[in-house]
């Protein structure tokens, strides 16, 4: 069984989202990222896939800056490989393009398993595996928690609203959106992944040029209008926690 | 402009209020355009439902149930190109999810997900307004006929009851057996009905640690109330799936939803934004929980929760 883990890096939302002089799109060069957890949970998967049935795992990132040190963190954590799709790409990218670049390099690629987070914070125009499921004419499905693999098909639990899920067995190539690992996502000390970094090589492969195709035009990004934002109590715990039982008081809710 | 494709989803049977709202959009949106509504359901079960949608032309994909995203798929992108749609609108659901990227990306139409608005716009376009970065920012985006749109559950309301009575038309996709069902699998059951208590403490992953747990039932236990939280607390094993709260978790409507360390991820608002009083306390101003909570504060909720435990002990 042959594993691509699609990963990218999405901008840190611990941080303030700035945005560009167009009022558009973000600042993307004043922002700092991190791998989008969503990603995380994908290769997790994958890795403990490996682990339970020696599936053969690559992690695949398109090269829109500064991705080296998420791929060997990919390798540190236990992937088999790591590829850089090189182009004239850069952060700005729209899933959409990401996606025709990622399906062209797939197509012929010889992976059964293609797993990726079920969504990404900055995916506007459409989730990347049902892109890519759409794109490749692939089957495909997002949501997705317990994957197993063996010889044959491969099986899968889809999660609905309310808690509900069902199985399915799906043929490959088969494209997953996975939405959590069956563990959390392991972690790996920074020594480690700069250990990594000296000994282990990224496979570049050149891959295609971005296409102008269904592009949404944004007119305009901006912070949510408060339509009723939050009456703040200030102050230290203590006061919060005192205007927080008069309210119990005031509303009867204390038992 | 062709017909407005919706997407007809159930919920324990019946329609899904997410359903009802795309189509009370759809029929507006329809007749600003003076085109149709083509409501599209799968399998038998969804008969009821396409009879009670008010559309134009009510679509059942026979033998399409249980729900199966290839067979589902390849019905949906089937009615798109013969109808030649001028819009397709599903719920951002796992149903939205499996097939609106992918038809969008199948049949070379644009795809907006995450929408929170949709309006005809003057020269023939829709807008649509989008939650993007977990709820942080919205994108306003031009939305050009022949879209595929994933709209966020409650979004705007739903008319109420139309008119039932719309005929049913049955359709066929051919089999198609890449992908095939092994079992539906209901939800957990817990020990406790979050659904039913009056008073939450919701606890989310600003609770950094299992052992913090103690804190918040402490808590719970000294206000009567009961635990629940967001979905990180659950996949990291610290909580029972039957407490989780959101989109793929319950709906809850209490009295009092008290967010401890939740950011407000729009997965998370979907099941307790109609609670009656929401309090959030979480350590950044800027997150999204501020825009649904009554009342808020930014201190530590790892300092917040003892002293609220020891106040309510005192006074009670
Ligand atoms: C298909 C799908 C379905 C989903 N379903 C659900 C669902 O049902 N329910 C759900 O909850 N999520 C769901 N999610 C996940 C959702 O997108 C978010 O990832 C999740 O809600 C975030 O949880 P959180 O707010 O606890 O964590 P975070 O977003 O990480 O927020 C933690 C917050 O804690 C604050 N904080 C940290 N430390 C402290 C402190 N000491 N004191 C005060 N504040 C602190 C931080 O400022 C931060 O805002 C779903 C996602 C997908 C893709």
């Amino acid at each position: 069984m042959r594993i691509a883990v699609l990963v990218k890096d999405v901008p840190d939302l611990v941080e303030e989202l700035e945005l560009d002089e167009s009022g558009r799109a973000l600042a993307v060069d004043d922002l700092s990222y991190v791998p989008s957890e969503w990603d995380d949970q994908a290769l997790e998967e994958a890795l403990l896939l490996k682990e339970a049935s020696g599936a053969h795992v690559s992690a695949v990132a398109l090269d829109t800056g500064d991705i080296d040190n998420m791929l060997y963190a990919a390798l540190a954590k236990g992937a088999d490989r790591a590829v850089k799709l090189v182009g004239d790409y850069d952060r700005t990218m729209p899933g959409r393009q990401r996606a025709r670049i990622l399906a062209d390099y797939l197509a012929d690629a010889g992976y059964d398993l293609v797993m990726t987070g079920v969504q990404a914070v900055d995916d506007l125009d459409g989730q990347i595996a049902g892109l890519l499921g759409g794109m490749l004419g692939w089957p495909h499905a997002s949501v997705v928690r317990d994957v197993a693999v063996g010889s044959g098909p491969v099986s899968f639990v889809q999660e609905y609203a309310g808690g509900r899920m069902a199985e399915f067995r799906s043929a490959t190539p088969l494209v997953l959106g996975v939405q959590a690992a069956k563990k959390p996502p392991r972690y790996v000390p920074i020594a480690r992944i700069r250990q990594v970094s000296r000994s282990a090589t990224l496979e570049e492969v050149e891959a295609g040029a971005p296409s102008a195709e269904s592009t949404l035009a944004v007119q305009r990004l901006y912070r949510p209008e408060a339509q009723g934002h939050a009456t703040m109590w200030e102050g230290d715990a203590a006061e919060v926690a005192a205007a927080l039982v008069a309210l119990l008081d005031e509303q009867h809710l204390r038992s | 402009m062709g017909p407005i494709i919706v997407v007809v989803e159930l919920q324990n049977d019946a329609m899904s209020p997410a359903t009802g709202e795309l189509l009370t959009r759809a029929r507006q949106l329809a007749q600003a355009r003076s085109t149709r509504v083509v409501a599209l359901g799968f399998g038998e079960a969804a008969r009821s439902a396409l009879a009670a949608s008010g559309a134009d032309d009510a679509v059942l994909v026979v033998g399409a149930d249980p729900y199966v995203p290839t067979l589902a798929e390849a019905a949906l992108r089937q009615m798109v190109r013969e109808t030649s749609a001028g819009l397709v609108l599903l719920a951002n659901t796992t149903m939205g999810m499996d097939l609106g990227a992918a038809t969008a990306a199948a049949e070379g139409r644009p795809m907006v997900a995450y929408v929170t608005s949709l309006t005809a716009v003057e020269g023939g376009e829709f807008t649509a307004t989008s939650q993007v970065y977990a709820g942080k920012l919205v994108a306003e985006v031009a939305v050009p006929e022949g879209s595929v749109l994933t709209v966020l559950p409650g979004s705007w309301p739903a008319d109420d009851a139309v008119a039932g009575g719309t005929p049913v038309r049955e359709v066929a996709v051919a089999p198609e057996s890449a992908m095939e069902l092994v079992r539906t699998i209901e939800p957990e059951t817990g020990d406790v009905d979050i659904t039913r208590a009056d008073v939450l403490v919701s606890v989310g992953r600003g609770i950094q640690d299992p052992d913090n747990l103690e804190l918040a039932d402490e808590l719970a236990e000294a206000l009567g109330a009961v635990v629940s939280c967001s979905r990180p607390v659950v996949d990291a094993g610290w909580l029972p799936r039957a407490r989780q709260v959101g989109k793929s978790g319950q709906t809850v409507k209490p009295k009092l939803y008290l967010a401890l360390g939740i950011s407000g991820a729009p997965e998370h608002l979907q099941g307790m934004k109609d609670s009656e009083i929401i309090v959030a306390v979480n350590s950044d101003p800027a997150a999204p929980i501020f825009e649904v909570a009554h009342y808020g504060a930014t201190c530590d909720i790892l300092e917040l929760m003892p002293l609220l435990t020891e106040l309510l002990g005192e006074a009670g």
